[in-house]
């Protein structure tokens, strides 16, 4: 590395301080409060790994660990090819195509919180749309009581809130694509088929790994839609990993248990995230 | 710096993770690393291995604390010494 380059550094000495302030100082906290009984700011015994042992014990982190991962590769699995398929219907280069783009990024502008009420009320059975509609055709739906119908709503508007972001990072890779590669597919023949498989997807692969590593994070740690929509339930149906963690830190107060609980939280993810990332991208440098 | 609540453990824990970072970055600009090819199934750096070993460190002890109530200083053992082979052989 030559001196120049090492200098540079002093560049991003803001970000670094910023994100030590935002993201490093409060991780370190919680690893404090991890092997701490806390039972207020001046009263606290130190337990060692007590909470992580109870909490790698506990079935229901492991049900909630299992419900999350679950639900993480199912969300990933629809919006992942559902987002590149509506890319690709998008026509480029026409005057409604930036109004479409616009419409179809809407539920990106929308609130969480607002988005799970949209949804809880769209799928009741008495008065939403969607669970009026599925009740006439004879389906009994009813996500209060049923988990499988439950589950379904909750996938189902993870990929109405979402898939609009795959959308538009496809149809920006998409759009980025020179006339050339095309007019060569053309001449040699290809099918639509193969102008994907051969044109279209290998341009789009590095959109694509932003868009499978935005949408496992925050699929990880997704929180506020599913406890507006069904509160977690019936029974812990789906209650996933953040809204058990909030519940042990803002519901019971428990701060050693939640501490412990963030870290083994913080690290899954990051392991899933780093296999993802070693996987794909480093193989590919 | 009292309301983060230090103990003298946590406090040796990012102690010793701040000293790697120190010794990691001396080492850095002495002798630059370079991308290689070891055990490990994909390419790494200096850098790279560490935070691997790391990561690993942190699951050992996960693993040693959900499936047995033997001493947890046997998982620390066991992660250094996966750490050293990562960072040698890795």
């Amino acid at each position: 590395m030559s001196p120049e380059n090492n200098r540079a550094w002093l560049g991003v000495l803001p970000v670094v301080l910023v994100v030590a302030f935002s993201g490093v100082v409060p991780l370190m906290t919680v690893v404090n409060y991890s092997v701490q009984d806390i039972l207020d700011v001046h009263t606290r015994f130190f337990v060692g790994f007590d909470w992580y042992r109870e909490t790698l014990r506990d079935p229901r982190f492991a049900d909630a660990l299992l419900r999350q991962v679950a639900f993480s590769l199912t969300v990933l699995a629809i919006e992942l090819p559902l987002g590149i398929l509506v890319a690709r219907a998008i026509p480029k280069g026409r005057a409604f195509t930036p109004l479409l783009l616009v419409l179809i990024a809407l539920p990106l502008l929308i609130p969480w919180n607002v988005v799970g009420t949209i949804w809880q009320i769209f799928a009741r059975g008495d008065i939403g749309l969607l669970g009026v509609t599925l009740n006439a055709v004879g389906l009994e739906f009813n996500y209060t009581q049923n988990p499988l119908h439950a589950w379904l709503t909750v996938v189902a508007m993870d990929v109405w809130h979402w898939t609009s972001l795959v959308v538009l990072l496809a149809f920006a890779g998409l759009s980025s694509i020179p006339a050339a590669y095309y007019q060569a597919a053309e001449l040699d023949n290809a099918s639509a088929w193969q102008t994907f498989r051969h044109v279209e997807l290998p341009k789009l692969r590095g959109v694509l790994i932003i868009a499978v590593l935005l949408r496992l994070m925050d699929s990880l740690m997704i929180y506020t839609e599913p406890f507006v929509l069904t509160g977690g339930g019936p029974g812990n149906t789906t209650t996933f990993l953040s809204q058990y963690l909030a519940t042990m830190a803002v519901g019971q107060f428990d701060l050693g248990p939640a501490a412990a609980f963030s870290v083994i939280y913080f690290l899954v993810i990051l392991l899933l995230c780093w296999l993802f990332y070693s996987s794909v991208v480093k193989r590919d440098a | 710096m009292a309301w983060m609540m230090w103990t003298a453990p946590t406090a040796m824990f990012f102690i010793a993770i701040g000293a790697m970072l120190c010794v990691m970055t001396i080492v850095e600009l002495r002798r630059p690393t370079v991308l290689r090819r070891g055990l490990l199934p994909v390419p790494t750096t200096r850098g790279d291995r560490l935070f691997i070993s790391l990561l690993a460190a942190g699951f050992v002890h996960l693993g040693w604390l959900a499936l047995t109530d033997l001493p947890v200083i046997w998982a620390s053992g066991l992660a250094l010494g996966l750490g050293v082979g990562i960072m040698a052989r890795g």
